[in-house]
């Protein structure tokens, strides 16, 4: 099987790739993997059930990425997937997820991708998930990621969570465990337009001493579309988290917005900030002395707030 | 050249009553020429920055630019015919970073210029051109990079609205030195100076003093600063003697 245009554009969109890159890859396409190759400190594997990946980064490894991105064209697909990362004791390393979708009919095309990620000591990550949906509007494209990751002691990951247009319909749940001095940073950006809903809950359990979490939300609603976001900051230790929701709300959208700090230890320092709102006058018409026009001036403030 | 013929601006009050902030005003401003418009505060001097660049809608009169009435022209209308202005607070962005900003002043300038007017503003390009305009940066390095981006357009009218303000003396002078150079006997172009310094004021060819929405004083530093010093310091002198009368009671 070849990657065709559409194909490619959508690995472009999602994955930041043009072609097949080198280095550790899988490229799901329609249910199936299409392209994986292991590298030298990056094994990727089926997983035991064959219902999935399994990747595996060498302990020390320095520097490298994976690339694991999904790609659904064929119409009325529900995939589903279980993939597991292991991020070996010291490794360095970043992992390129993302889900396109192309879908022209009237059936629903759906992906889960149920992720399981461990971050072993002293490793450190960068995770990168994009979604993002194309095509005529009748046939509605459905996402709904898990990610359930544990951050070792002295570890680190930053997941980084996007969805660019396009998504009909989103449930993202995310579970994390941070232990001993292991430091977690989620970072959300959403754009829902139409009559798009996205759904995000988080849910960071600080186990260890030292261990710190921050979460960081970007959100635009437009036109009819609908947006909840949760996100549940538990302390169990002397630790520190910090969850922040900042959201532009445009034509008739909603959000609603519900952090939650729960605190099991009198040293666990666990703080958030919310706020909704329309994008400030007073910016708009700086950017319009400037030259711009009003709509220019609105797409200007909403790609820098979700940058 | 500006011209404001008869202005009238009004803005509701808490109440939802009609207040007028500015009354009737009729001002020139004529090409090659640095203007400082100074008085109290509250008096109306930003808000008539704003009824120039459309930014509030004046409720009677007109406003012409190059003998063209630009009363119905919206803000961007007016950017793009040759009006700039630096706001008094300027707006901070998420995301946007000083280089976004002044490309976006300035679309088609080479990035040397970018960096020189940078400098020009006191800022080193190398450290600031990435960063976000967002709450990180100062309140004084926000007033400069909103100069530099007038600066940088360089349009027919330049208003500045207190550039001194929140920006230190080392580099305020240096600044306004570059204000003044740039616009004095330039042929093409006009800068208004809001401002309340002292410093800036004699620099500059004319002076306009509004308080109450109107004018109170108009004409050449040597012609009026006297009265200005006078009346400044009359008001002093009342406040000071209102103090010590408290302080006997
Ligand atoms: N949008 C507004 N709504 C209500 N009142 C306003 C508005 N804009 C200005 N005003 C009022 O109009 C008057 C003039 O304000 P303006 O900002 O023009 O003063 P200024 O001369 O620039 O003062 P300063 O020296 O303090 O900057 C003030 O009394 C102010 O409270
Ligand atoms: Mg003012």
């Amino acid at each position: 099987m070849k990657l065709s245009k559409l194909d490619l554009d959508l690995l472009n969109t999602i994955a930041d790739i043009k072609g097949v890159p080198s280095g550790a890859l899988n490229i799901r396409l329609n249910g199936a993997s299409l392209i994986r190759q292991s590298s030298p400190n990056i094994s990727v594997g089926p997983n035991a059930d064959g219902t999935g990946l399994i990747v595996e980064i060498k302990p020390g490894t320095r520097d490298e990425t994976v690339h694991v991105p999904v790609v659904l064209t064929q119409a009325g697909l529900q995939d589903k997937v279980y993939n597991t990362f292991i991020v070996g004791e010291g490794a360095d390393a970043t992992i390129i997820a993302g889900c396109g979708i192309h879908n022209d009919s009237h059936a629903i095309s759906r992906h889960d991708g149920i992720h399981e990620i461990i971050v072993k000591a002293g490793a450190k990550l960068k995770y990168l998930e994009k979604h993002y949906g194309e095509g005529s509007d009748a046939g509605k494209r459905v996402l709904n990621p898990t990610t359930v990751i544990t951050v070792e002691a002295g570890a680190s990951a930053e997941l980084e969570m996007v969805q660019i247009k396009g998504v009909d319909d989103t449930v993202r749940s995310t579970i994390a465990h941070v232990h001993e001095k292991g430091n977690l940073k989620i970072i959300e950006r959403l754009l829902t337009q139409g009559e798009q809903k996205a759904e995000s809950d988080i849910q960071i359990v600080l186990e260890g001493t030292g261990g710190t979490a921050q979460v960081l939300s970007r959100a635009v609603a437009q036109g009819n579309s609908f947006q909840l976001f949760r996100a549940a900051l538990i302390g169990k230790a002397a630790c520190l988290g910090h969850v922040e929701c900042d959201a532009i709300l445009m034509d008739k959208a909603r959000i609603r917005s519900i952090p939650e700090i729960q605190a099991e230890n009198a040293d666990a320092v666990l703080t958030h900030e919310a706020a909704i709102g329309k994008i400030a006058g007073e910016q708009l018409v700086k950017l319009m002395s400037l030259g711009l026009t009003e709509e220019e001036a609105v797409n200007t403030i909403l790609e820098g707030f979700l940058r | 050249m500006l011209k404001l013929e008869d202005i009238c601006m009004q803005v509701s009050n808490d109440n939802g009553e009609n207040i007028e902030i500015l009354k009737g005003l009729n001002i020139k401003f004529q090409k090659g020429k640095v203007y400082a418009v100074t008085g109290p505060n509250g008096g109306g001097k930003t808000s008539i920055a704003k009824v120039i660049m459309g930014i509030y809608r004046h409720s009677k009169g007109h406003i012409y630019l190059e003998d063209e009435d630009i009363s119905e022209l919206s803000v961007t209308e007016r950017a793009r015919k040759g009006i700039g202005y630096a706001f008094q607070q300027p707006p901070r962005f998420k995301g946007l970073t000083i280089k976004d900003i002044l490309n976006i002043a300035s679309p088609e300038a080479d990035l040397i210029y970018l960096r020189k007017y940078l400098r020009d503003v006191g800022l080193c390009p190398e450290d600031y051109l990435d960063r976000d305009l967002g709450a990180g940066l100062s309140g004084g390095e926000i007033k400069r990079i909103e100069m530099a981006q007038l600066l940088l357009r360089a349009p027919l009218i330049s208003i500045f609205d207190e550039p001194e303000a929140g920006v230190d003396l080392w580099t305020i002078q240096k600044l306004l030195g570059l204000i003044v150079s740039r616009y004095k006997n330039n042929p093409h172009k006009t800068a208004v100076i809001i401002t309340h310094n002292e410093k800036i004021i004699p620099m500059c060819d004319e002076i306009l003093v509004i308080d109450g929405g109107v004018i109170t004083a108009q004409g050449t530093p040597k012609e009026i600063w006297h009265l200005i010093k006078d009346e400044i310091e009359c008001k002093v002198r009342d406040q000071c003697q209102g103090d010590v009368i408290y302080e006997i009671k």
